[in-house]
């Protein structure tokens, strides 16, 4: 057993780690997002897609526990990776070079934006007693110009994270092909900012518009 | 031929343990055919005749195959030329009137001897953990003996083009040596000569890796941007291979 700690303690260890569990959120995001989209069918449909969802019962509640394990996972790992990464140049340099790989260069803090961002959208929907139905309750939330201003910067921040996070899970794991790598990059950038911007959209909508949700 | 005047900023620190600063010095004038560190050297000469300090730098070969160069200027490592050491890099890529800051290369695992000479001795400590194959003497072998696919001899000798100058770590904003690693790794990993010692070289190069403090690999390319000898970073992505291979395949 010993060796299993010792692999996932090694820095390449870490990295598995941070692409498997990267992985496993990318496909909770796109489930979300897939259950976003509803909204965009109007009011019944995405109250009909909620209460099918909760009606899940203890399925939801396995998901839940196995999702925030996941969030832990990634975001522990990730913070002894930066905490290392500093320490690892202890003088910075005076002058940074001008080509800056921004989405990579910025993954620990858009990392953190979007940790702020789970626990506001957690106290927004989740820890909260419900007495209207959801497509009301996302509505008034939203509908305040802070909130929905903060859900429009970290979604942006989520775009950013996952416009590195994409491609760099595969390189992490040894996937990186002459023939795919185009795909890997290009693909894996497209995918983010679809992703991104359509969740973007909900709030949009909501500030921009008196008849979505409605 | 063409005269610049340039205004340098170079950092000075006369040991390891002293505190160092920029010090700016005017360059005086320099031809465009002369390379970056006949530069330093003529700067070098005038200070000496002052009475002052020259600047130390390392340097062996000048003809950017050695590895012993390379300082980071205006924040990149061996300057702004792709695919260049330091030393090969030649005063006609600056302008006159350009202000160069000329910085040694920052990282905990490289200790910092003086002024712009670091201590890259950690490369070889990771060298000598595992970046050899070991060969029993005897006649010399048949030339062809063991047959290898061009593709891969071409993959190999592209790893191990790396001179192992650091500037990968230089580049790399957590400072790591993957891409060094990376190059190691893959020049013996796709030869049948490396085949022996192969999952026991890949977990052994990378724990002495983790133990001198290099960083974390966060996939930022800065590494492959500035390698001299223009190491890819697909080398990164077989050394995440090889050591998934050997921790969760090999006996070792």
């Amino acid at each position: 057993m010993s060796w299993i700690i010792k692999v996932f303690r090694s820095s390449i260890g870490k990295k598995y780690i941070m692409a498997a569990s990267g992985v496993c959120l990318s496909f909770f995001l796109l489930a979300h997002l897939i259950g976003n989209s509803v909204s965009f069918w109007g009011k019944e449909a995405y109250n009909s897609y909620a209460s099918h969802l909760h009606s899940l019962g203890f399925i939801i509640y396995i998901l839940e526990i196995l999702l925030l394990l996941l969030f832990l996972i990634h975001i522990v790992t990730g913070i002894t990776l930066f905490i290392e990464n500093l320490s690892a140049r202890p003088t910075r340099y005076a002058i940074q070079t001008k080509e800056r790989n921004w989405s990579a260069s910025t993954m620990p803090y858009s990392g953190i934006l979007i940790l702020l961002f789970l626990l506001v959208h957690l106290l927004n929907f989740h820890f909260i007693t419900k007495t209207v139905s959801t497509a009301e309750l996302v509505k008034t939330t939203l509908s305040n110009p802070l909130i929905a201003s903060f859900y429009l910067l970290s979604l942006s921040g989520l775009t950013l994270h996952a416009s590195h996070g994409f491609w760099s899970l595969f390189q992490s794991l040894g996937i990186n092909h002459p023939k795919y790598n185009i795909f890997l990059q290009r693909g894996g950038r497209a995918m983010a900012v679809l992703i991104g911007m359509t969740f973007i959209l909900i709030p949009l909508l909501i500030v921009t518009t008196d008849s979505f949700l409605q | 031929m063409t005269i610049i005047h340039l205004t340098l900023k170079i950092w000075r620190q006369t040991g390891p343990e002293s505190k160092g600063s920029f010090k700016t010095y005017e360059s005086g004038p320099i031809t465009t055919a002369m390379s970056f560190l006949e530069m330093l050297d003529v700067l070098n000469e005038r200070l000496i005749l002052n009475g002052e300090e020259p600047v130390a730098f390392d340097h062996d070969c000048r003809e950017g195959i050695c590895g012993m160069c390379g300082s980071v200027i205006n924040g990149t490592p061996h300057g702004p030329e792709k695919k260049t050491t330091l030393c090969q890099l030649h005063m006609r890529h600056f302008k006159d009137g350009d202000t160069l800051v000329i910085e040694p290369f920052r990282s905990r695992a490289f200790k910092l001897v003086k002024d712009l000479i670091v201590d890259r001795s950690a490369f070889d400590a990771i060298i000598a953990e595992g970046g050899y194959v070991s060969v029993n003497t005897g006649g010399t072998p048949d030339a062809n003996a063991i047959p290898i696919p061009t593709f891969m001899a071409e993959q190999a000798l592209d790893a191990a083009e790396c001179i192992g100058c650091g500037a990968c770590v230089a580049a790399c904003p957590n400072a790591s040596a993957m891409l060094f690693v990376g190059a190691k790794i893959s020049h013996l990993a796709l030869l049948p000569q490396g085949q022996p010692e192969r999952s026991k070289r890949a977990l052994a190069m990378v724990k002495k890796m983790d133990e001198l403090g290099f960083g974390n690999c966060g996939n930022e390319k800065y590494c492959e941007k500035s390698c001299p000898k223009g190491i890819s970073i697909s080398n990164i992505a077989r050394l995440n291979r090889e050591f998934m291979r050997a921790a969760f395949c090999s006996e070792e």
